[in-house]
C-alpha cells in the first residue's frame, strides 16, 4: 500500500471530545437526589431516609423503604422498557396508558372466578364459560389485545404519513373509550387465584427487572436493536441501507403495545380488579423515566440500563417527598420540573457535541 | 469478463414534459476512473441517479458486468456491487463506526429473525479492513460519527463502499462540503482506489480535482453527454467551454 499523509486534516484523536456514557450522569444523578432526601432527613426530621432507624429491626438500611421505591415504579416501568424503544426509534406513543386501562379491563373479563364467598360473582362480564379459566387464558387475551393496538398504532406511522404523536393520541383517546365502554364503566373484579399471583407482593418487580435484562440485550445485541438506534437516528440513510424501516416501526410499537399490555395484566392482579380509569397518565410517566434516563426524544440515542436509572429516580423523588411528609400536590409539580429539566439538558449536551 | 464493467445505451428520464437525460450513452471500463461534469441542472445527478436505483429510467438499458439491469431500488444497485457516496452521506450520527459500515447488511452470529445476534467482534475486524484498504485512519472505531469531523465522516462513507465487494464506486461531490486538508484526505483515498483497480465514477466542480484524479472526463450539458474527453488530449480551458456551451459537441458522435 501506498504512503499517503492520512495523518493530516481532522483525524486527530481529541479524548476530550468522547463524551462519557450518559448513563453515569443519571445514576449520579440518582445517588445525588438519595444524598440530598438523607441529608433533609437527619438535619430537619431527625430520620434517615435510606437506613434503619428502628431498633427492633436488625437492618443496616430501610428496606420497607427500598421495597417500596422499586415497587412503585416497576409497573409504569414495564411500560417505559416499550416506550425507550419507541423513541430511541424517533417516535413516541402517547396510548401506552389507554392501553393498560383498556387491556386490564379485558384481561380481568377472562380472569374472573365463578364464586366469590359461596355467591355468585357480582362483577361477572360473561357467563360460566368465562369463569376460572386456566391463567394463561387471560394472560394471552391481554397480550393480544396489546399486541392489536400496538400493531395499528404502528401500522398508522409507518404506512400513513401521520406524525406518531397523533396516531397515538388518537389510540389514546380511543383505547380509553373502549375501556369505558366494556362494561358501561363499571370495575370488573375477583380474579382467579392464578391470576392474582401474578402480580402478588415483589413480583412486579421481578417481572421488571427480567424484562429490563432482556430487553438490554436486545437493545445491544440484536439487529433489531442496532436498527431502533439507526432509524431513530437518520431514517432516510437508514432506508437507503436496505433496512425495512417501516416492518421496524410496527414491530417498534408493538413490542411496546404488549409491554404496555403487560403492564395491565401484573397492576390489575395486583389490584385484584380493573377499572376503565386504569394507568391514565402513566404514558407521560413512562416517557419522564425514559427522558430522565438519558433517551433523547430526537431519537437514536438512550439505553434500557439508563431507562431503568430513570425509573429509580422516579421512584425516590415519590418516596422522598412522602418522607419528608409533603403534599401529593408537590410531587407533580417537581415532576414536571424534572421532564424539562432533563429536555433542557439533552439538548445542551447535543448542541455541545455538535458544536 | 468483458473490458466493460458499466456501458449505458440510450438513458433516459423525463420528469413530466421536463427532459433532464436525453439519450445518455456512456461506457465505463475496469479499472477506469471517469470525471462527470456539468452545470447544475446538466443531468449529472439524474443520471447517477438512473444507475444507482434511485430513479427507474424513462427509456434505455444498463449493462453492469456483463448483465442487463433494471434496478428497482438502491439496495439492489448496491446488491449488485454499485456502491454510491452520497452527498448527504447516508451515515447514521449515533452509531460508530462499523454499525454505519454494516447498516442493514450486518454480520450474524445467530440468525433469528429481527432479533438475530449480530457478530459485533466479526464486523469490527472487517471494518478495520475496510479501513485499511481505503486508507482511512479514524482514531476510534468505536466512537459515534457524531463526535467526527466532516473529513472523517466523508471518510467512513467511503470506507463503507470497500467494505464489500463494490464493482463500481460512485462519488457525488465528495469534498463539496470539506477543508483543504479533509480535501487532501479524501483525495488520497481516491487514489488508493485507483491504484487498487477499483473503477470509480466521481462527480465534481472541482477542475484541479478532476484533473488530479482520473482519465477520462464526461460533459454533461442540457441532458445530453457533450463531451468526451481524455484527460491528456484536453484541458480545462476545453472543459469549460464544453460546460459552458461555448464549444459544442459536433467532433464528439458516438464516442462514447
Amino acid at each position: 500500500m501506498v504512503q499517503t499523509q492520512h495523518g493530516i486534516g481532522g483525524l486527530s484523536y481529541d479524548p476530550a471530545k468522547r463524551s462519557r456514557p450518559p448513563e453515569l450522569n443519571v445514576f449520579l444523578a440518582l445517588v445525588l437526589i438519595t444524598v440530598a432526601f438523607e441529608l433533609i432527613g437527619r438535619l430537619f426530621l431527625g430520620d434517615s431516609f435510606l437506613f434503619n432507624t428502628r431498633d427492633n429491626v436488625d437492618a443496616i438500611f430501610n428496606w420497607q423503604r427500598l421495597n417500596i421505591i422499586i415497587l412503585q415504579v416497576s409497573i409504569i416501568g414495564i411500560i417505559a422498557l416499550g416506550v425507550t424503544q419507541v423513541i430511541i426509534s424517533g417516535g413516541i406513543d402517547l396510548s401506552s396508558g389507554s392501553i393498560v386501562g383498556a387491556t386490564a379491563m379485558v384481561a380481568m373479563s377472562f380472569a374472573q372466578t365463578a364464586m366469590v364467598n359461596g355467591n355468585p360473582n357480582p362483577k361477572a362480564i360473561f357467563g360460566d364459560w368465562a369463569m376460572d379459566l386456566p391463567v394463561l387464558v387471560p394472560v394471552l387475551v391481554g397480550l393480544g389485545c396489546g399486541l392489536a393496538a400496538g400493531m395499528v398504532n404502528g401500522a398508522l406511522v409507518a404506512f400513513t404519513r401521520i406524525p406518531p404523536f397523533i396516531a397515538t393520541l388518537g389510540m389514546m383517546v380511543f383505547a380509553r373509550g373502549f375501556s369505558r365502554w366494556w362494561s358501561n364503566g363499571n370495575p370488573v373484579s375477583f380474579p382467579t387465584e392464578g391470576y392474582a399471583a401474578i402480580g402478588k407482593g415483589m413480583m412486579p418487580v421481578l417481572i421488571f427487572v427480567l424484562l429490563a435484562v432482556l430487553f438490554h440485550l436486545i437493545l445491544t445485541q440484536t439487529k433489531y436493536g442496532k436498527h431502533c438506534y439507526a432509524v431513530g437516528s437518520n431514517e432516510q440513510a437508514s432506508r437507503m441501507s436496505g433496512i425495512k424501516v417501516a416492518n421496524h416501526k410496527v414491530l417498534v410499537y408493538t413490542i411496546a403495545g404488549m409491554l404496555a399490555a403487560l403492564a395491565a395484566i401484573v397492576l390489575s392482579s395486583k389490584n385484584l380488579t380493573a377499572q376503565a380509569g386504569m394507568g391514565v397518565m402513566y404514558e407521560l410517566d413512562a416517557i419522564a423515566m425514559a427522558v430522565i434516563g438519558g433517551v433523547s426524544l430526537q431519537g437514536g440515542r438512550g439505553s434500557i440500563l439508563g431507562t431503568v436509572l430513570g425509573a429509580l429516580i422516579f421512584g425516590v423523588i415519590i418516596s422522598g417527598f412522602t418522607f419528608l411528609q409533603l403534599d401529593a400536590y408537590y410531587q407533580e409539580m417537581v415532576k414536571g420540573v424534572i421532564i424539562v429539566g432533563a429536555v433542557v439538558l439533552d439538548q445542551w449536551r447535543q448542541g455541545r457535541s455538535r458544536g | 469478463m468483458t473490458d466493460t464493467i458499466l456501458e449505458t445505451r440510450g438513458l433516459t428520464k423525463h420528469y413530466g414534459g421536463v427532459h433532464a437525460l436525453s439519450d445518455a450513452s456512456f461506457t465505463l471500463r475496469r479499472g477506469e476512473h471517469v470525471a462527470i461534469m456539468g452545470d447544475n441542472g446538466a443531468g449529472k445527478s439524474t443520471f447517477v441517479r438512473q444507475i444507482t436505483g434511485v430513479e427507474r429510467p424513462t427509456r434505455g438499458q444498463i449493462i453492469f458486468d456483463g448483465v442487463e439491469h433494471t434496478f428497482e431500488s438502491p439496495i439492489e444497485a448496491r446488491e449488485a456491487g454499485i456502491e454510491t457516496v452520497f452527498q448527504n452521506l447516508a451515515l447514521a450520527d449515533d452509531l460508530d463506526v462499523p454499525s454505519n459500515l454494516f447498516l442493514g447488511r450486518e454480520k450474524f452470529r445467530f440468525r433469528l429473525g429481527p432479533f438475530s445476534i449480530l457478530d459485533k467482534k466479526a464486523m469490527r475486524e472487517a471494518s478495520l479492513q475496510a479501513l485499511v484498504k481505503t486508507g482511512v485512519k479514524i482514531p476510534n472505531l468505536m466512537n459515534t460519527i457524531r463526535n467526527m469531523s466532516g473529513g472523517q465522516r466523508q471518510c467512513v462513507a467511503i470506507a463503507r463502499t470497500a467494505a464489500f465487494k463494490s464493482k463500481l464506486v460512485i462519488m457525488d461531490e465528495p469534498t463539496a462540503a470539506l477543508g483543504v486538508q479533509e480535501t487532501a484526505q479524501v483525495e488520497n483515498i481516491i487514489r488508493t482506489l485507483k491504484e487498487a483497480g477499483e473503477p470509480l465514477i466521481l462527480i465534481s466542480h472541482n477542475m484541479r480535482q478532476v484533473f488530479d484524479l482520473v482519465d477520462r472526463v464526461v460533459v454533461f450539458r442540457r441532458g445530453r453527454i457533450v463531451a468526451n474527453l481524455r484527460k491528456q488530449e484536453t484541458s480545462g480551458e476545453d472543459v469549460v467551454s464544453y460546460i459552458t456551451g461555448a464549444k459544442t459537441g459536433s467532433e464528439f458522435e458516438g464516442a462514447a
